[in-house]
């Protein structure tokens, strides 16, 4: 976060994209048909009813799950093929829907793995754990970015719910990566959590492209600049929010009579 | 974020003032027994102990530290032993050169098996090294240099460095203790390092470690091989120690047993595995001579303690008030 500039944004450009995307389990097909754009600089939301498929495409994206069909292009490079490591490594970096910290870790632990590999410190059995203290520095800054300062010395199991999923935040941006995927980052928060955590995705997002699954439409109004809605592994619709919410088909199938 | 959500359930007891000291106090009277116990007892038994003892210390560092269960592992004691004995017996090798031979052996061993199982989770991996290692139980028992039935028999342990002799009992032992404790700081080392850091998050949550960017299978391979190179550290020194190679080293009961070794002093401890491997060795050394089996014994003692002391005999004391106040922490 502290690398740019906070003042301005920057201009939109495709770094993730897919084409074709589709995945098969055994004869049932998950995902079919996916085209995505993710762009720098934009908060793009993934909305669809349960069972859509949405982390499927996750998952797909990130190399987790091998795709069946299709191509993913990451920054220009074929990914399709790549392990969901060197993927991470090449700057798309991914949550969890259920909350991914390190629980015997204290919170400054786990901000420090994920610093770990970028700084060369990751495979020294021969060190100290000391050794690690030069990475304190660079970790605490993004803690207390997240406003998780005063929880620094205590364990991830010790956190509440919403400061884990902070936590996940400040571990995934430790990476400073160029494209985040975000599996449902305020599920099951309380509302000043979701408010602190909608500032922090928008804040992220003028340097970095944000591809969020997210079930609480208010937040998706609110910060996202371009909507998916999948159904039964397919797009029905895109846009902003409002050419999306309009649309009858998506009107029909995710919001029912409700919206 | 703003700190009203909820209270933080945080039950530490507070540490004791002088728990660090208590706990360097408590480490030098282990040494210090370890140095004068060849005086008070037989000390093959206690050279016995402390094979065993590097032997599951070395496990641990798999099964507490990283988190994969192997089933295998005699194959790198018992294959280290052989090729130990060979070495010193056969080519004429000095001790240390032996050992050294016996601890790449095992590595390669574990380069081997380890590749052929990382990839596979929980009692898949298990089996696999279970299978593997009998394969190579049958190669011990077919090839020309092992002697198949027979052992290697009759290794001498030569003159460490070309002038200790370590024909004479105390200087074996002191050589074995020198080996054993090498063995334990390199242990320690490891687990408290920025590596060890990266084997822990693997074992709290692989897909995190994974997204991190980290490549998984490679950290665990590598633990992997280390476990199996400090084991053949241990099945090296014993081959000199008990002066033959047997297949016993390497058969699965032996793999069972130093998983019983393990369990019984507490996974994820460095201190438990050498109690558990203390008592074991201890229940077959004095339970040799009765008639009552002892299989049977250290069965009951197994059951007893999975069912009454669930981390294991050092993993209970760390967890207790005692212990949390010494500053010992049952979650490392």
């Amino acid at each position: 976060m502290n690398a740019h500039p906070v003042s301005k944004q920057d201009q939109p450009r495709v770094v993730l994209s897919a084409r074709g995307l589709g995945k098969d389990f055994s004869g049932f097909t998950a995902v079919n048909n996916v085209d995505l754009d993710v762009q720098h600089a934009r908060i793009h939301a993934l909305i669809g009813p349960n069972g859509a498929g949405k982390t499927t495409v996750f998952n797909l994206l990130t190399k987790f799950l091998q795709p069946t069909r299709g191509k993913i292009t990451l920054l220009g490079a074929d990914i399709t093929n790549m392990k969901p490591d060197r993927v991470a490594r090449m700057g798309l970096v991914r949550s969890f829907q259920i909350s991914a910290v390190f629980p015997h870790l204290t919170v400054l632990e786990n901000v420090r793995v994920a610093l770990q590999r970028p700084n060369n410190l990751a495979t020294q059995f021969w060190l100290p754990m000391s050794a690690l203290d030069r990475l304190n520095g660079r970790a605490e800054v993004l803690i207390d970015d997240l406003g998780l300062s005063e929880y620094r010395d205590t364990r991830a199991s010790d956190l509440s719910y919403g400061r884990k999923r902070v936590l996940e935040i400040a571990t995934t941006l430790a990476l400073d990566p160029e494209v985040l995927l975000l599996d449902e980052p305020m599920a099951g928060m309380g509302r000043e959590d979701v408010t602190l955590v909608a500032d922090i995705i928008r804040d992220v997002a003028r340097h970095r492209a944000v591809l969020m699954v997210e079930h609480n439409l208010s937040v998706v109004a609110d910060i996202c600049h371009h909507v998916t809605v999948l159904q039964r592994g397919e797009i029905i619709a895109e846009g902003d929010y409002d050419s999306v919410s309009q649309d009858p088909v998506v009107r029909s199938a995710y919001m029912g009579s409700e919206a | 974020m703003a700190g009203k959500s909820e209270p933080i359930t945080n039950q530490t007891t507070t540490i004791l003032p002088n728990a660090g000291p208590v706990r360097i106090v408590l480490l030098l009277i282990a040494l210090a027994l370890l140095l004068v116990a060849p005086f008070y007892l037989y000390p093959i038994f206690v050279m016995k102990l402390l094979c065993f003892a590097l032997f599951a210390a070395a496990f641990n560092l798999l099964l507490g530290y990283t988190g994969l269960l192997s089933f295998g592992h005699s194959a790198f004691f018992g294959g280290a032993a052989y090729f130990t004995a060979h070495a010193v017996k056969e080519w004429g090798w000095s001790p240390e050169f032996g050992i050294l031979l016996g601890v790449a052996g095992a590595a390669g061993l574990g380069l081997i098996m380890g590749a052929i199982a990382i990839r596979r989770q929980g009692i898949y991996f298990a089996m696999i090294t279970l299978a593997l290692s009998q394969m190579f139980f049958f190669f011990c028992l077919q090839a020309g240099f092992t002697k198949g039935e027979d052992g290697i028999q009759s290794v001498p342990r030569g003159e460490l460095f070309g002038f200790i002799d370590l024909s004479d009992a105390t200087n074996m032992y002191y050589f074995v203790l020198g080996v054993f404790l090498l063995g334990m700081v390199i242990i320690w080392r490891i687990v408290n390092s920025p590596f060890g850091m990266i084997l822990k998050s693997i074992r709290e949550n692989e897909s995190r470690a994974t997204s991190l960017g980290y490549s998984v299978t490679r950290y665990k391979l590598t633990a992997f091989v280390m476990s199996a190179a400090l084991t053949g550290l241990a099945g090296g020194i014993k081959s000199l120690v008990f002066q033959f190679a047997t297949l016993t080293d390497v058969t699965w009961q032996m793999s069972g047993e130093v998983i019983l070794m393990t369990l019984l002093g507490g996974i994820g401890t460095l201190i438990g595995p050498i109690f558990g491997a203390g008592i074991v060795v201890t229940l077959q050394n004095y339970l040799a001579t009765s008639d009552f089996p002892v299989t049977i014994i250290t069965g009951v003692v197994f059951m007893v303690c999975v069912l009454l002391f669930r981390r294991g005999l050092v993993g209970e004391f760390y967890a207790s008030r005692l212990g949390r106040r010494l500053g010992f922490n049952p979650d490392n």
